[in-house]
């Protein structure tokens, strides 16, 4: 590498991969708890696994946006990270602090948990993804203001590059819209009306940004094509993103007590969200195509070109499918939803760090590519991965168009649970290939042990 | 001698500006054409409604504003040309002057907006009254990007910036402006005139 300093990436890098370990795990068991519904009940409620499930996503993809970002910025500035004790020490208190939510989540029930962390002083929890209590909120606050005082200071003493630049804003609107979790008012229209400045413009926003930042910084080192062409693509996808994602929150407002407006600007908007997934689609094609050099690192290549398809596909595609307010008056919360939420984050949040970890870990590790055997495993975890959460995805698709139809758009509607148990073949069938993902997952941290003729540090 | 070489007779295709600039108005043009659409779309369920209440628009300080901005576009173009002839103080004095006229749309759809907000109409009084302020809206606020890439392109040519050797960036500007000029003699008939 480098810089000396790129090294904290490291565990950040190895704790994002143990924690999509575990959201994976608990992935397998709400899906089983569809199925079989007292499964592990009472040890493990279903409302709890799921929130540890997708609290955990949250939490891995931002192990690797730091790990991601401490890795990258150093390099773009041409110096070295303003403090690596500070980045260590983050390290830690955000690996503690999360591992002891998790453990306050399993350990005791959800109403004890709000009492014993001062909940009753400002109430912050029980809110869908924002669940974490009062002190882990807090301590999200001050690990990400220490890593932004610790990358901000290293962009500011050495060079600015237009995609530190991205990088930094992104990074920046992440830690401000999650202080929106800290905002709760009574009335409920108001408090949804603000939830989803965290959530929607965290990944139909300032994540996008982080996204296009990390494949413009990757696409650069390993396709060797002009810094200039990738800047302006990546101005390009900045501009559509936010373009189009801003007002775009107004698809979250059609059905939650504001005014109706809302659904003609979030369908407008929202409708041309694809465009800035399919421009990074054709970014990352277009540069490969491209390139002026063949980098040894063939599995980090594999993953810039998939997250473009994945991220058009699983938030472009799909999201498009139920984004307009007449079909969304239908498909609203079911498992269409589910489907979209499962292409989209792997597409484009979980692949994108996956790459950097591709990219970068090699590197870390002395090398500037991992062998060819360690390159083929990971390359099969890739498929595997990737053609698991396709399948995920159409058997979800297909079960939220039958539940549509027999819960909700049918002449003789049957109730909820009566809808569910008839679409049970395709969540068993989504469990299953669940499993194959599962086991992609372990061939992809098996490729990390495989030995090999290594390629010679760049 | 010398002209029959100056003045030859298909000069070389180029694009005016950035490729990028291109992209971000093929994107807006891209957005406002779906607002569009579904102007018709809803004025097809709602033809009386969307008739009825067309008529309390302003027309004349609709075709004023026309007039301002296509002058605007006109004094735009003017700078650039003044850039091509390295003709410096003409490129800050037409940039000032097309300035001026999007400042006039802005008075002019001040006074057309307090007259309908103060007649307590809002994005929530009817489906037409909802298309009318969102679309102006937007496009306001259009033009009110544009004033503020006219005057960074103001304050580049008082530097002395721009010429025949360097007006990339005053073209990319001027394709801008010349798109919320565009967007606007869409939206007046669309949204104003025609029934």
């Amino acid at each position: 590498m480098q810089f000396k300093s790129q090294a904290v990436a490291k565990p950040y890098f190895i704790a994002a991969i143990g924690l999509f370990v575990g959201q994976i795990l608990f992935g397998l068991i709400i899906g089983l708890q569809y199925v079989i519904g007292d499964f592990l009940f009472p040890a493990i409620p279903f409302n709890v696994a799921r929130m540890v499930h997708t609290n955990l996503l949250i939490v891995w993809l931002l192990f690797g946006f730091m790990g991601g970002a401490y890795y990258m910025i150093p390099e773009e500035a041409e110096t070295e990270l303003f403090s690596p004790k500070l980045a260590l020490a983050m390290f830690w208190i955000f690996l503690v602090a999360g591992a002891a939510t998790i453990v306050g989540y399993l350990a005791v029930p959800y109403a004890t948990l709000a009492k014993l962390t001062g909940n009753g002083i400002l109430e912050t929890m029980g809110r869908e993804f924002l669940e974490q209590p009062l002190p882990t909120k807090l301590g999200i606050v001050v690990v990400a203001l220490a890593f932004l005082f610790n990358i901000t200071l290293t962009v500011l003493k050495g060079k600015k590059t237009s995609i530190s630049m991205v990088l930094l804003v992104g990074l920046w609107g992440l830690a401000v819209f999650f202080l929106f979790s800290f905002y709760n008012p009574v009335n409920v229209v108001v408090d949804k009306f603000f939830w989803w400045w965290t959530v929607h413009l965290w990944v139909e926003g300032v994540w996008e940004l982080i996204l296009g930042a990390f494949l413009a910084f990757v696409l650069i080192k390993t396709t060797g094509v002009d810094r200039e062409v990738i800047e302006k693509w990546l101005y390009v996808i900045v501009t559509l993103t936010l373009i189009t994602g801003i007002i775009g929150t107004g698809h979250h407002y059609y059905w939650i007590g504001t005014p109706e407006y809302w659904q003609w600007w979030g369908s407008i908007f929202s409708a041309l969200e694809p465009i800035p997934f399919f421009a990074m689609t054709v970014f990352a094609f277009n540069m490969v195509n491209r390139r002026r050099r063949e980098h040894p690192n063939k599995a980090a290549v594999l993953w810039a070109l998939g997250t473009g398809v994945m991220a058009f596909l699983g938030a472009g595609v799909w999201g498009f499918l139920h984004t307009l307010a007449p079909v969304n008056y239908y498909t609203h919360g079911t498992q269409i939803t589910a489907a979209h939420g499962h292409m989209a984050f792997y597409g484009a949040y979980a692949m994108v760090v996956l790459m950097m970890i591709s990219y970068a870990m090699p590197i870390l590790r002395g090398r500037a590519a991992n062998s060819g055997k360690a390159q083929v495993l990971e390359m099969w975890s890739f498929w595997l991965m990737t053609t698991a959460i396709v399948f995920i995805t159409l058997f979800l698709t297909a079960a939220g168009i039958l539940q549509v139809w027999l819960q909700r758009a049918s002449d003789t509607p049957l109730p909820f649970m009566a809808a569910q148990e008839k679409i049970a073949l395709f969540y068993w069938m989504r469990e299953w290939t669940g499993v194959v993902f599962l086991i992609g997952l372990i061939i992809y941290i098996a490729s990390f042990f495989v030995g090999g003729k290594e390629e010679k540090a760049a | 001698m010398t002209t029959a070489t100056l003045s030859s007779p298909t000069p070389p295709k180029r694009l005016p500006g950035d490729l990028a600039i291109w992209f971000f108005i093929l994107a807006e043009l891209l957005a406002f054409a779906v607002f569009f659409a579904a102007y018709a779309f809803a004025r097809a369920s709602h033809v009386e409604e969307f008739n009825l209440y067309q008529q309390t628009l302003d027309r004349n300080a609709g075709a004023l504003n026309t007039l301002l901005l296509i002058t605007g576009s006109w004094f735009v173009a003017r700078s650039v040309q003044a850039a091509h002839r390295d003709h410096s103080a003409a490129i800050a004095r037409n940039l000032w002057l097309g300035w001026l006229c999007g400042a006039g749309f802005l008075v002019v759809k001040g006074f057309e907006y307090a007259a309908k907000f103060g007649a307590g109409i809002s994005l929530s009084t009817n489906t037409f009254y909802m298309f009318y302020i969102s679309l102006t809206f937007f496009h306001f606020m259009h033009v009110l990007l544009g004033m503020v890439i006219l005057t960074i392109l103001w304050v580049q040519a008082r530097k002395g910036v721009y010429g025949s050797h360097e007006a990339n960036g005053l073209e990319s500007g001027a394709a801008y402006w010349h798109m919320v000029d565009l967007l606007w003699i869409v939206l007046f008939p669309l949204v104003y005139v025609m029934r």
